[in-house]
């Protein structure tokens, strides 16, 4: 199977459960569970390669020009995590079907569950940093979606943003880091990178770049002074939390540690760092969760502690270190899993995870108390199971680890460390399983159902397994993933028997020592109590509180809710930026020579500088404003049309038209005047700001208009083309439907949501109370008294069919003459406003049978299907076609795609303008306004002089 | 003439501004609409201004032809600052009726609905 798809399967299925909850639990689980299956099987497809040392790879350029490509490879490492994922995955997916309850909405959990994976096997089969970063963040956010799974709980909730507030800061430094590292390399694909270790560690930004990829993989990972955040993601559901912290989520942090070794690691710099934190967190997290009372806290510390363990082996830097971390991913994975399962089965049984009201289990659940002893066991690495080989490996190694020049300093903290390992693991068995047997709990505990204990009972058994036949299960991919990261084979030979060594004496010293601490338990617990310790939570919300105070203290300044604030700052801030630009730049001689002036253009010019200074004048008196700027409009389309631009003068004075409509019917509802406000300061303000900006953009625009062009320009390619290449001898129109065809798709589309953004509003305000407030309505002007006279009527009518034959007229002659799409819509438009205007909106309504929405929709899929047609022939979307038809008795004429494609324009255009102007038209409808006749007077009538009542 | 354009956008540009800096919906719509136009004129300006030469291929003879694209990118600006303007328009409308009032900053005592 293609990494790629292995890589998407767990997307593509995230459908499946949120789809198919509506037929049942069981399918919903079903499907993830064979989406993952699945993707497992076209891993294991690969596993006999890589297991020889292979790597399979699979390559697609994404954003080649940005580094960005869509590369995926698979190595013993990939494998060995990619397998933790899936495998404990499917684990999860059916200790979770029977885990949560009824009430959870289950194809919700499903499919943030395959998100989340599918985030993690992107982690870990990236071969491309920036594409690692991608899927790095996705998990961040989909453990978010996981984490805050209970949304009715506070703790979920808070829990759920602090994971994601920590491990996506961490996110953001690694980005920068991984921009360094790709920075120093030249390249971004891991592959590469991981060939320069010489050149990166000699780099000057070796150390920032490697801090802030740290930065990353502490956060994720819960290493100190991170930690705290997986202990408050226990407020997730059992199955999310055994999936998160055991294999997957945190040991992203591991993953990257390991993959990014071969290069980074084996400096003072890394030792120090991420062996001293590693041994940090360990010790740490060992002790604090000794004295957690919550099985899962105690869990999520050893967690912690075990975390701190693996990291610290890989900041040992040699090899046979990285390969016990190595080991123990998988070890941990397996025993922690089954643990936190386990811990959910108590929960489950008993109704409390509080150790001190646990105790003796062991005889009302017999199952739980096997597998729960197993896996404690294996956890405080006690042989003969997994967890002990592979901490003989980590106190073998710390022993050959001599920290600033002490030898001795590592070891005795690595013993105290599995020291209180071993006391927290035995707490596990022993006040929750064995001692009396309690009878004072709410229910009485007894084994679950198999689908519950089965997922952990794989597990246990993998635990016994791995730590009886090591050589057998663990070593092929042990070795395949070491090879991985140390880049050279390694000797892997775990055994349980290795003779008398140090690591021997340090393992006994920590099993006697955490017996004998745990049998003091309740000593040590009231000395725990009495030392002071900082509150993780406490200070990371003293933290968020200080940022969000500081936050809306700056907004607040800059951001008052004063828009006329905002438009003025971003005004002077434009106008300083380009006096900056016309300052430093030079303005070359005039070479363009101006055009005489002649009259006609200087009454234009009086007339439009004159209607624009006068609608400032009296901009107070609203109708007045709306006659001038009709004025200024009318004025434009005449400079178009002066200036050679037909088509121009045509949309513009078209767009005029429906504009003023528009504001008339806006302002029928408003108030007819503007007050007086603004201070005499602020008025002088705002006359230097605009007087300021009048000036730059005339000046630019003189500047521009009396020189040529600095380069050539591309408009004589489709002057040249139009004809030969478009069909069409209006260029204007061809550039439109053709040469950027795309571009008037677009556009169509705005329109028609603009329209559909009117229509909504129209509906959300008129379904509130401002609906009775309009119908109780007293207009603030006397109406006339002829809402819809004869006349208005009679003419309008007459001309609808002559101002559609001008629609389509101005349509087909596009092509070649100034028209189009557009400007025919923009007629038709009118001509079916007028009608509304003559005879009233419900005459109108009740004759409308098609809906705007749909002739808007009908315009882009026409105009879509025409560009989809160029597919058939093989060329890209919107393509276009043309050919000469001639038929007997007819003018030869033309057959062009373009005009299909127009046709899609007009009639998104007719749509949205109509569709708009009726939404706002509908605030005016009153009940009992209509006449029963189109128009006041019914002319059938034989008495004339009797009319209907106005209001 | 180049002088009488430069200048008429000036103008338009600066009186659209000073309209967008008042304090109610109808000025600064009216000020946006200003300033269309002036944005529309400067655009199709860029392609230098030309009498009688609209970009109409002539078959019979070798003519020269003004710039055609700033005109077919204004066409269709022209066509958005309509269905701009209309949305700003509606949600101007809404909100005085909503509000009952028509003023564009938000004020410490806030709307009815507010």
């Amino acid at each position: 199977m293609s990494l790629f798809l292995i890589a998407a399967l767990p997307f593509l299925g995230a459908v499946f459960p949120a789809l198919l909850i509506r037929a049942g639990r069981n399918a919903a689980a079903g499907s993830t569970f064979a989406v993952t299956l699945l993707a497992l099987i076209g891993l294991m497809l690969h596993a006999p390669a890589v297991l020889r040392g292979e790597t399979v790879s699979a390559r697609l350029d994404w954003l080649p020009t940005l580094g960005l490509n869509a590369n995926f490879h698979l190595d013993g490492l990939g494998l060995l995590f990619a397998g933790l994922i899936l495998g404990i995955g499917l684990l999860i997916i059916t200790y979770a079907r029977f885990y949560l309850a009824r009430e959870d909405p289950m194809g919700q959990f499903y499919c943030f569950l395959l998100l989340f994976q599918g985030a993690m096997v992107g982690i870990v089969l990236s071969d491309n940093i920036l594409l690692l970063l991608v899927f790095w963040e996705l998990t961040s956010l989909s453990s978010f979606l996981l984490i805050g799974y209970w949304k009715h709980l506070p703790e979920g909730r808070q829990g759920a943003r602090m994971a994601l507030a920590v491990t996506a800061s961490g996110g953001l430094a690694m980005i920068a880091g991984m921009l360094i590292l790709g920075n120093i390399v030249g390249s971004y694909d891991l592959s590469v990178i991981l060939q320069h270790r010489d050149l990166i560690q000699a780099s000057p930004l070796y150390a920032p770049a490697l801090i802030l990829i740290l930065l990353g993989c502490f956060t994720k990972s819960a290493q100190f002074p991170f930690h705290f955040w997986l202990p408050h993601a226990m407020a997730a559901p059992t199955p999310v939390s055994a999936y998160l912290h055991s294999a997957t989520m945190v040991k992203a942090g591991l993953f990257l540690m390991a993959r990014m070794w071969p290069v980074l690691s084996g400096t003072d710099l890394w030792f120090y760092i991420v062996g001293s934190v590693g041994l940090i967190t360990m010790i740490l997290g060992a002790v604090i969760a000794l004295f957690k009372d919550d099985l899962k806290a105690l869990l999520a510390f050893s967690t912690v502690s075990h975390l701190g363990l693996i990291t610290m082996l890989l900041g040992f830097g040699t090899k046979v270190a990285a390969v016990g971390a190595v080991f123990h991913i998988i070890n941990h994975a397996t025993f922690k899993a089954a643990l936190f399962m386990n811990a959910g089965i108590v929960d489950h049984g008993v109704h409390t995870r509080d150790i001190k009201q646990l105790g003796g289990l062991r005889h009302l659940m017999p199952v739980t108390f096997t597998l729960a002893m197993i896996a404690a066991l294996s956890m405080a690495g006690i042989p003969p199971f997994n967890g002990f080989l592979s901490k003989e490996m980590m106190l073998e190694e710390t022993t050959h680890a001599v920290w600033a020049g002490v030898p001795w300093l590592v070891p005795a903290l690595a013993v105290f460390g599995a020291l209180f390992s071993v006391a927290y693991s035995l707490r596990y068995i022993v006040h929750v399983f064995l001692g009396k047997t309690r009878h004072d709990y709410p229910t009485r505990p007894h084994d679950p159902t198999p689908g519950l204990w089965l997922p952990p009972a794989v597990l246990v058994a993998l635990v016994v397994l791995i730590g009886l036949f090591p050589n057998v299960i663990a070593t092929p991919i042990v070795s395949a993933a070491a090879l991985a990261v140390t880049g050279t084979p390694v000797e892997f030979h775990p055994a349980l028997w290795h003779g008398l060594t140090p690591a021997l004496y340090m393992s006994i010293a920590a099993v006697l020592g955490g017996a004998l601490l745990l049998a003091a338990h309740h000593g040590a617990l009231g000395i725990w109590n009495n030392l002071p310790r900082p509150e993780a939570k406490v200070i990371f919300d003293a933290i968020i509180r200080a940022t969000t105070a500081a936050a809306r203290r700056i907004t607040d300044t800059l951001h008052d809710g004063s828009l006329t604030r905002y438009a003025a700052i971003f005004l002077v801030f434009t106008l300083a930026i380009s006096y900056y630009a016309f300052a430093s730049g030079v303005l070359g001689p005039q070479t363009h020579t101006p055009l005489p002036i002649s009259v006609m253009p200087v009454l234009g010019w009086v007339c439009l500088v004159g209607s624009a200074l006068c609608v400032v004048a009296f901009h107070r008196n609203r109708l007045l404003a709306l006659v001038l700027i009709g004025v200024s409009g009318l004025i434009v389309s005449l400079t178009f049309n002066y200036l050679s631009a037909p088509d121009l003068a045509l949309t513009q004075i078209s767009v005029e038209v429906v504009t003023i409509i528009l504001l008339l019917l806006a302002l029928n509802f408003m108030p007819q005047q503007t007050p007086r406000e603004s201070t005499p300061a602020r008025r002088t303000r705002d006359v230097v700001i605009s007087i300021t900006a009048g000036l730059g953009v005339g000046g630019l625009i003189y500047a521009l208009m009396t020189r040529d062009f600095a380069m050539p320009s591309i408009s004589e390619y489709h002057v040249a083309n139009s004809y030969k290449g478009g069909g069409g001898t209006n260029v204007v129109n061809v550039i439109l439907v053709d040469f950027r065809g795309f571009d008037t798709f677009g556009e169509i589309i705005v329109l028609g949501i603009a329209a559909i953004i009117i229509f909504a509003i129209t509906e959300a305000v008129l379904g509130s109370g401002v609906r009775a407030r309009l119908l109780n309505r007293k207009p603030s002007y006397p109406l006339a008294g002829d809402p819809h006279p004869l006349m208005m009527v009679v003419a309008t009518r007459v001309m609808m069919p002559i101002a559609l034959m001008v629609a389509a007229y101005i349509f087909f002659r596009g092509h070649n003459m100034p028209g189009g799409g557009f400007i025919a819509g923009l007629i038709a438009a009118i001509a079916v406003v007028m009608q509304y205007m003559a005879s009233g909106f419900s005459w109108a309504t009740d004759r409308q049978r098609l809906p705007y929405h749909g002739i808007i929709g009908t315009g882009v899929l026409v105009a879509a299907i025409t560009g989809m047609g160029a597919w058939f022939n093989g060329k890209p979307f919107l393509t276009s076609a043309f050919g000469y038809v001639h038929l007997p008795y007819l003018e030869k004429f033309e057959l062009a795609t373009a005009a299909l494609f127009d046709l899609g324009v007009f009639l998104a255009v007719l749509g949205a303008v109509l569709l708009a102007l009726q939404s706002l038209a509908r605030y005016a409808w009153q009940p009992g306004i209509v006449s029963e006749h189109p128009m006041d007077i019914n002319p059938e009538r034989d008495d004339a002089s009797e009319t209907i009542e106005g209001h | 003439m180049e002088i009488l354009l430069a200048s008429a956008v000036g103008i338009l540009t600066a009186c659209g501004i000073y309209l967008i800096l008042r304090q109610r919906t109808f000025p600064v719509i009216i000020g946006l609409s200003l300033l269309s136009y002036a944005v529309n004129l400067f655009l199709f300006a860029t392609g230098r201004l030309a009498l009688n030469q609209p970009p109409i291929l002539n078959k019979y003879a070798d003519v020269p032809y003004t710039d055609p694209l700033p005109q077919a990118l204004v066409l269709t600006a022209i066509v958005i600052s309509f269905g701009m303007t209309a949305v700003v328009v509606m949600i101007a409308l809404s909100s005085y009726l909503s509000a009952r009032d028509d003023g564009i900053n938000m004020t410490d005592k806030g709307g009815e609905d507010a």
